[in-house]
């Protein structure tokens, strides 16, 4: 799907996430080494690995939650600096990025609409009758308009993670980044939150995704990243990447997972 | 020798202690009040990311934690006066030495009630473009705030029973009134039988209360 994106993105002014030579470390653990990575408007990039490889930390440096020691990083135009220098830019970035987390991480003294609008109304400036309106449209849009008076805890997993979606789609987001959105889910709901992604990523959501179902990087992903010890090793188009890995690690790493 | 508790005299007693009660609340209530703003405050400071301002809280927190109320009140009543000049009032004196040693106690009540709530709570705030001071606002703050309700309403308890070793400045409460009555019945038995139990109706009311918003705190969470 979306033919147009699925080639490597041409140069660094046409995309809205920029790294050059990005390096991360923690402590004398060298994280992310050297990543060059591009992300056009529009464009579902997947980014697989084994536990530890680094993927995580790097959709993190994105919106700053991890701070990065050497290179560059741009996000929608503007410059993210190196040891959390950005400043008041840094949450200007993260107003325009939205963040889903494993473990959900809703709000859980707020009911659901509550933390939906909560960003709305204090960043946005939005007035309670439009982020209510926004909040209603988009709990629908998930399919949990039924609970938006609940509380987090009052929900499933499945349910929760949807809230957290809609609670970062409120924000209207240019991108959005998915760290592992059902890992920390049972079986049975990690299909009712791959098809809110799904559907989004049809609309033309640009989506930086850090997941292990594989079978959704096949069907939804333009490009997926393979990351193995911080570096980038392949990338491509998923029916490349999957069905004629050229990197052994890759083809280890994916004879492991697909097993089963 | 009989035993005789006499009902009688206990009973009789009540009118006059009953107005140390409002020098009690006061200075109980007026000493949490501002120890609260206190802890707030140093319990912010002691998880600052700046390491002075991190000790500072440190410094207040172990000296004001570490010495006898008794010893503080003493102090300001009539230490304090030699540095100022000037007499200090009892009562404010009173509660003063509430304020700083319960604001060293609730200090770390709020710290470790903040530090309590998962780093997930403040990077999904920041990463909705909340700032830090809204992050803590909204989402951080009440919170934590719930989860110290018990340990507050304790330190609560433990106040309001300290303010008794403030009669040893002439401050009009509870345990003074019963010193002054006993003064002229020598009834010391039903006295302060009379005086224990009514610390014990204000401090069961303040558990009760703290009870009840608790259980009303307790929806969402």
């Amino acid at each position: 799907m979306n033919d147009e994106h699925s080639q490597t993105p041409s140069s660094p002014e046409h995309s809205i996430v920029s790294l050059e030579k990005l390096n991360k470390h923690f402590g004398s653990l060298h994280v992310l080494k050297d990543i060059d990575l591009d992300v056009t408007p529009g464009e579902v990039l997947v980014i697989i690995g084994a536990s530890g490889s680094g993927k995580s930390t790097l959709i993190r440096c994105v919106n700053g939650l991890e701070e990065y020691q050497k290179g560059r990083l741009h996000v929608d135009g503007k410059e993210l600096l190196p040891y959390g220098k950005s400043g008041q830019s840094l949450q200007a970035i993260r107003t325009e990025v939205g963040m889903v987390f494993q473990q959900f991480n809703l709000f859980p003294h707020l009911t659901v609409k509550a933390n939906v609008t909560l960003a709305p109304l204090k960043v946005r400036g939005m007035t309670s009758q439009e982020a209510d309106t926004t909040a209603e449209r988009l709990l629908e849009r998930v399919g949990i308009a039924d609970q938006a008076d609940k509380y987090p805890t009052q929900l499933s997993g499945g349910q929760q993670q949807r809230v957290a979606i809609a609670r970062a789609l409120a924000m209207d987001p240019r991108l959005m980044l998915f760290d592992e959105p059902t890992s920390a889910l049972d079986p049975e709901m990690i299909g009712e939150v791959l098809d809110v992604m799904r559907e989004l990523a049809r609309e033309g959501m640009t989506m930086m995704v850090v997941t292990h179902e594989m079978g959704f990087a096949r069907e939804v992903a333009d490009r997926v990243i393979y990351i193995h010890q911080g570096e980038i090793v392949e990338q491509g188009p998923p029916h490349e990447v999957f069905d004629n890995p050229r990197n052994e690690r890759t083809q280890n790493f994916l004879s492991r997972v697909l097993q089963h | 020798m009989e035993f005789v508790f006499d009902w009688q005299a206990a009973f009789a007693s009540i009118p006059h202690l009953l107005t140390g009660i409002p020098w009690t609340l006061l200075i109980s209530f007026g000493g949490l009040a501002i120890g609260f703003i206190i802890g707030i405050i140093f319990g912010l400071l002691r998880i600052s990311p700046i390491s002075w301002l991190r000790w500072l809280a440190t410094t207040y927190i172990e000296v004001f934690r570490g010495t006898p109320v008794l010893v503080q009140v003493l102090f300001i009543f009539y230490g304090l006066p030699q540095l100022l000049g000037g007499p200090i009032n009892a009562v404010v004196a009173g509660i003063a030495a509430i304020a700083v040693n319960s604001g060293a106690y609730i200090s770390e009540i709020v710290r470790g009630g903040v530090q309590s709530i998962e780093r997930g709570q403040r990077e999904a705030s920041l990463s909705l473009g909340l700032s830090r001071t809204q992050s803590f606002r909204y989402v951080i703050w009440p919170q934590a705030f719930r989860r110290m309700i018990p340990a507050l309403g304790n330190q609560g308890i433990i106040s309001i029973k300290d303010t008794s070793l403030f009669s040893v400045i002439g401050v009009g409460e509870l345990v003074r009134q019963g010193q002054v009555y006993i003064a002229t019945t020598f009834n010391a038995l039903e006295v302060y039988f009379m005086v224990a139990i009514l610390y014990l109706v204000i401090t069961l009311s303040l558990s009760l209360a703290l009870r009840m918003l608790e259980r009303k705190g307790l929806v969402g969470q």
